[in-house]
Formats: C-alpha cells, sequence, structure tokens
C-alpha cells in the first residue's frame, strides 16, 4: 500500500512537522459564545480526536477548518498560509460528514469521482484513482450501486473513500462512526487506524465517545463548554487528568474532595503525607489503582484503608466493587474477578496514584 | 386487516364515481368520434372520416401545431421563472422565505377570469401599458399587437400557471439535504458547479412535475386564447369548443378531444417513467 496514489507524502511537510494552526478562535452564535479562545496545533501525520459532549462546540470547530462557518475572531493557518479566509472549495480539507451525505443520484464510483470531476481531472487519472479508493476501503465490489443499496457500513466506507480520493492534507471526520452498531463501529475504528496509518494523512476526529477517542488518538482535545479542557495522549490524559472534569469524563474515577494541611492530605477517612500549601484540594484516584489488601501489610509509599463492601457489578475479567469507608464515604475499586465478597475489608492505594485536579 | 366485504364496500363508489362521471363520458366521445354528421342529424355510422379530416385539414394541424408551441412557451417561461424563484425562496430568502411564499400562493385564489381580465385591461390599445408608454413618449400611438396575439396568450398563461411549476420544483429543493450541498462545496466544487451536478439532478422530479404541469394545462386552455389570445390566438380547444357549439360538428369535436387526451396521456406517461428514474430515495 505504500505506493498507493493517495499517499500524498512527497506533497506534505515532514511528519510531525506542524500542520494545522487555530489561533485564538471564537465563535458565537447570536448571544451565544459556542467557542470561546481556541488555541490548537495539529502536526503532519497525526490523528488528533476533538472529544466533548454534544454542545461542547467540537463539531463547530471542524466546520471552521473546513470552511462551512467564519470564525467571530481568531485565524486558522494551514501550511504557512491562512486557511480561514478561503472558501471551503479552496481548502485541501476533506470531510466525512455525521451521516455521510453521499449523492444519492450517484453511484457509489460516482460518488467517489466527484471531487476529482469538478477538478477537471484527466478521465484516465480519474478511472485509477478511484479504483485504487474504492480498493483501500474494499468496496470495488459495490461500485455501481447507489447509496441507497448500500449498508450503514458500506456507506461508511464510501464517504471515506470519497474524501481520500483527493488527497487532502487534512481529513475531518464528523462523529463518523456514530451510526452503525457496536460491532461494526468496533471493526471501523481498527480499520480507520490503519488506514491512517498506511496513507501518513493527518486525521482530525469529532467524538463523544471517549473509549473511541482512546483507541483511535495520538492526542486527544477536550472540549468542554466551548473551551480546551485539556489536550494531551491518551495515556497522558488517563494518567494525569488536570481537573476533575476530565478526569470524570475520561474512564470512570473516584474524586477525593479535602485539604492539605501541614503536608498531610485529608480526605475523609483517607491520609496521606503531601507536599503543598495549605488550603482545600481535589483528587482523582481510579479504580484500579485501589487494590484489595489480603495480608494487612502496605508498601511505604501506599494508603491503607478499612471499608465494607456494599454493591459489586460482574464485569467478566474484572469486578467493580462500591464500598463504604464510613461516614458515607463511597470509593469505588476494580479488582481482577475473584467472585462474591462481602464485609470489611483492608483496601490499598499507592500515593503517587492520587492525581491532585483542578475543579 | 379488513374483511372482504368490507373491502368491497368501501370500494365500490369511487369505482362508480369514476365509472359514471371518468369511462362513460370518455367511451361516448370516443364513439362519437367515430360517428358522422348528416343534414345537421349526428349519425350512428362508424368511420374514420373525422380522424382523416383531423390529420389533412391544415387548418386543423396548425392550431394544434400553434396549441403545442403556446404550451411549450408557457412551460419554458414558467420554468425560468419559477425555479429561480424556488431556489431563492428555498436557499437564499431567509426569514423573508414565509412571506414571499405566501406572495406566490395569495394569485391562485383570484378568479382565473378576473385575471384574465386584469391582462385585457394592461395589454389593450387603451390600456395601462399603451398609456405608459405613449406617457413615457417611447410609442406615439397604441401598440396593437399586445393584446389578442400569441404572445399575449402565452403571456397570460404564464401568469396562471408559473405558482404550479414553482411549488413542485420548491418542494423538491426544500427536500435536499443541506450537507449534500456542503459535502460538494467540501469536495471543491463552486456554487455553479454544486447546482450543475447536485442541485439540478435531485431537483429534476419537482422541475419534470411542474412543467408536466404548466404543459398540459396549456395544452387545454381554451379561457386564455378567449379573453386574450384573437384569431391569431386560437387554440385547439377553442375549435373543440366552436364545433360542439355553433358549427355543431360533435364527431370532429369528439375526434380532436380524443387527440389531445392521446398527447395528454402519453406526455403524463412520459413524465411518470421519467420522474421514476430520477427519483434517488
Amino acid at each position: 500500500m505504500s505506493a498507493s496514489p493517495a499517499n500524498p507524502a512527497q506533497e506534505l511537510p515532514a511528519e510531525g512537522a506542524e500542520l494545522l494552526e487555530v489561533r485564538n478562535i471564537a465563535k458565537r452564535f447570536g448571544a451565544v459564545d459556542v467557542l470561546k479562545n481556541i488555541s490548537l496545533n495539529i502536526a503532519s501525520g497525526e490523528f488528533l480526536t476533538l472529544l466533548g459532549e454534544s454542545g461542547s462546540g467540537k463539531t463547530t470547530l471542524l466546520r471552521l477548518i473546513a470552511g462551512f462557518e467564519q470564525p467571530s475572531s481568531g485565524e486558522i493557518w494551514m501550511g504557512g498560509a491562512r486557511l480561514d479566509v478561503l472558501p471551503p472549495y479552496k481548502r485541501r480539507v476533506n470531510t466525512v460528514f455525521q451521516n455521510y451525505a453521499l449523492f444519492p443520484h450517484l453511484s457509489a464510483r460516482d460518488n467517489v469521482a466527484y471531487g476529482l470531476r469538478v477538478k477537471n481531472t484527466p478521465g484516465r487519472e480519474i478511472n485509477g484513482r478511484v479504483e485504487e479508493a474504492l480498493r483501500m476501503v474494499k468496496m470495488l465490489d459495490f461500485a455501481a450501486n447507489r447509496p441507497s443499496k448500500l449498508s450503514g457500513g458500506q456507506q461508511q466506507r464510501i464517504a471515506l473513500a470519497r474524501a481520500l480520493v483527493n488527497r487532502p492534507q487534512l481529513l475531518l471526520l464528523d462523529e463518523p462512526l456514530s451510526a452503525l452498531d457496536a460491532n461494526l463501529r468496533k471493526q471501523m475504528q481498527s480499520e480507520l487506524k490503519s488506514l491512517q496509518r498506511e496513507i501518513g494523512i493527518t486525521f482530525l476526529f469529532v467524538t463523544h465517545d471517549q473509549e473511541e477517542a482512546m483507541a483511535l488518538s495520538d492526542r486527544i482535545a477536550l472540549l468542554r463548554d466551548g473551551a480546551l479542557e485539556q489536550v494531551a495522549s491518551p495515556r497522558e490524559i488517563y494518567a494525569h487528568p488536570a481537573t476533575a472534569y476530565t478526569a470524570q469524563f475520561i474512564g470512570q474515577t473516584n474524586l477525593l474532595r479535602g485539604e492539605i494541611r501541614g503536608s498531610i492530605a485529608t480526605c475523609g477517612a483517607l491520609r496521606w503525607p503531601l507536599e503543598g500549601t495549605d488550603g482545600p484540594a481535589m483528587f482523582s484516584l481510579r479504580p484500579e489503582a485501589i487494590r484489595i489488601c489480603t495480608d494487612g501489610k502496605r508498601q511505604t509509599n501506599e494508603v491503607k484503608f478499612r471499608a465494607t463492601v456494599r454493591q459489586q457489578f460482574y464485569g467478566g475479567s474484572s469486578e467493580l466493587l462500591e464500598v463504604d469507608c464510613g461516614n458515607g464515604q463511597t470509593l469505588r475499586v476494580r479488582v481482577p474477578a475473584r467472585g462474591p465478597l462481602t464485609g470489611e475489608h483492608d483496601f490499598v492505594f499507592s500515593m503517587a496514584e492520587a492525581i491532585r485536579v483542578q475543579e | 386487516m379488513y374483511s372482504r366485504a368490507y373491502k368491497s364496500v368501501v370500494s365500490v363508489p369511487p369505482l362508480l364515481w369514476v365509472a359514471a362521471f371518468l369511462l362513460l363520458p370518455y367511451a361516448l366521445m370516443f364513439a362519437h368520434s367515430l360517428w358522422a354528421v348528416r343534414e345537421g342529424i349526428i349519425v350512428h355510422h362508424w368511420n374514420l372520416n373525422n380522424y382523416k379530416t383531423l390529420f389533412t385539414n391544415p387548418v386543423y394541424l396548425e392550431v394544434l401545431s400553434r396549441t403545442l408551441r403556446i404550451a411549450a412557451s408557457v412551460t419554458i417561461c414558467s420554468i425560468l421563472l419559477g425555479y429561480p424563484l424556488a431556489y431563492y425562496l428555498a436557499f437564499h430568502a431567509g426569514t423573508r422565505k414565509e412571506l414571499l411564499y405566501q406572495l406566490v400562493i395569495v394569485p391562485l385564489w383570484v378568479s382565473y377570469l378576473v385575471r384574465g381580465y386584469a391582462w385585457k385591461t394592461i395589454l389593450g390599445s387603451d390600456g395601462v401599458l399603451n398609456g405608459f408608454l405613449q406617457y413615457l413618449h417611447l410609442t406615439h400611438e397604441p401598440v396593437g399587437f399586445f393584446l389578442y396575439s400569441p404572445f399575449a396568450v402565452v403571456l397570460m398563461l404564464t401568469h396562471i400557471y408559473t405558482p404550479f411549476v414553482f411549488l413542485p420544483i420548491y418542494a423538491a429543493l426544500e427536500h435536499i439535504p443541506r450537507p449534500l450541498l456542503e459535502a460538494s462545496q467540501d469536495l471543491g466544487a463552486g456554487s455553479l458547479q454544486t447546482f450543475w451536478r447536485v442541485i439540478l439532478p435531485l431537483s429534476m422530479p419537482g422541475l419534470l412535475a411542474g412543467a408536466t404541469f404548466a404543459f398540459v394545462l396549456s395544452l387545454g386552455d381554451f379561457l386564455a386564447p378567449l379573453l386574450v389570445g384573437g384569431p391569431s390566438g386560437t387554440m385547439i380547444a377553442n375549435v373543440v369548443q366552436s364545433l360542439f357549439g355553433a358549427a355543431f360538428d360533435w364527431p370532429l369535436g369528439a375526434a380532436i378531444s380524443v387527440g389531445i387526451l392521446v398527447i395528454t396521456i402519453s406526455l403524463l406517461f412520459l413524465s411518470e417513467i421519467l420522474e421514476k428514474r430520477w427519483a434517488f430515495k
């Protein structure tokens, strides 16, 4: 696949060089601030995900980059030139739309050929590139079908081929998998990821599904109410969430509200030494960071507490416990599957796993 | 779901209606077209002479071809007016959409006759248009060919049928999913290419429905030529009218009617085939 004509590597900045720069972008619809002062860089070849709840502004940011909306203020640059001043049809950006937006009156093949035809590409070149793109998404056998004769997953592939055949510098994907059922979705995630690796085109992917974002992305940009909450790799954002919102949005967590006084952190029944100025503090402690302490001993860097198991949710390879540390303080603990558990037990977690977060 | 008895009970009245008021009259008309008139009386003598007359008498052929030309002109003019209007309303009118839509519809509430007489008032030799042109000193005496000409018929019919063309086109344009237009732009097409490659093909069923309305309704119109057509603007329906009236040649009138019916039905048939081919749901 390295010789694929859809591979634009020779025209692109080197891998890792900056491709897109969003500078202080704001967008207002009437009195509503949909985006507030967003700045974001995307490197060439990167798979970056805009993650957020509905209404967080992620789709609006995508539409600004595609050119379907104009920013209220700020600039967008791509490859050293202003992008936001160009009409959508002059941008070297292509979009995979949420409901695919395939042309119903054209066959799958003609849908894919559309972008090349409007640019007056020679017929022979069109045929070759369309063929290549259809093969890439494994849709050669369905090329003659109208979109209404294709399943959701097949329409998805055609939408992808239709965008990629134009060799965009940047591919925008607006919740492209949200209309698919769970199994197909998992399969398409994996195909999408390997496709992106093969062709090396930069992907900007929008989703509200944090698992999808974690599985696919090089970096995640988490949006909250029109502002960037945190931009980091999936591992980084999971292990070191900057805020309580991030910690809760990405994966499950226990938010511990407490205080630091005299280099001791106190959150209800839990206490451990911690350097820091005195005052209120909040910590994120992942359920899997806590384990059952069978021999009653703890390491020096661990915090031990005693709690009563209230609920147990079986999850196949692991189980989620809801434990009560007294005073109504409830923690969630994820342990390897181990059969029914009741009564009081000792639990421990490493101090370093309690990540201090902003509220 | 429903019993057989119930189904037959509800389907009998409409079937009777169609039989009594549609099939029977058509049968009678067809029978008449094969009869003859002798000394002012219709005789049931089966023959094809009426059709022979229709196809050999240059007068009827000329009126028929003029009728087809007028109907085609009305169709083209209505599309040229109705399509841009529908396009503007569907894509660019914004908040004025509702108001403009009503303004297109309101003329349909006004009687056909009133609108016909309005055109007489506008186009006549002492009418509004001539008065205006003389006031501007563009002409020095009334221009006669405004009224009582094929031009006047086309003008009046275009005025009357443009809303009929507008409506189905507007409905078709409104139904085009807006993301398709964004997708087209995204793939590098400017407004013109998007119109040509996406909007026009997707609005073809509506355009075809509107064109069929305008053509078929114009084809059978006899009031517009009666009011503003004059001798040079006579259409085929006027000939039928006079054959059934003053001329008392019902068989020939019926033969011409059958001819119009055949043209109309073929057109509707053709339009339905094309509409099916261009429907993309």
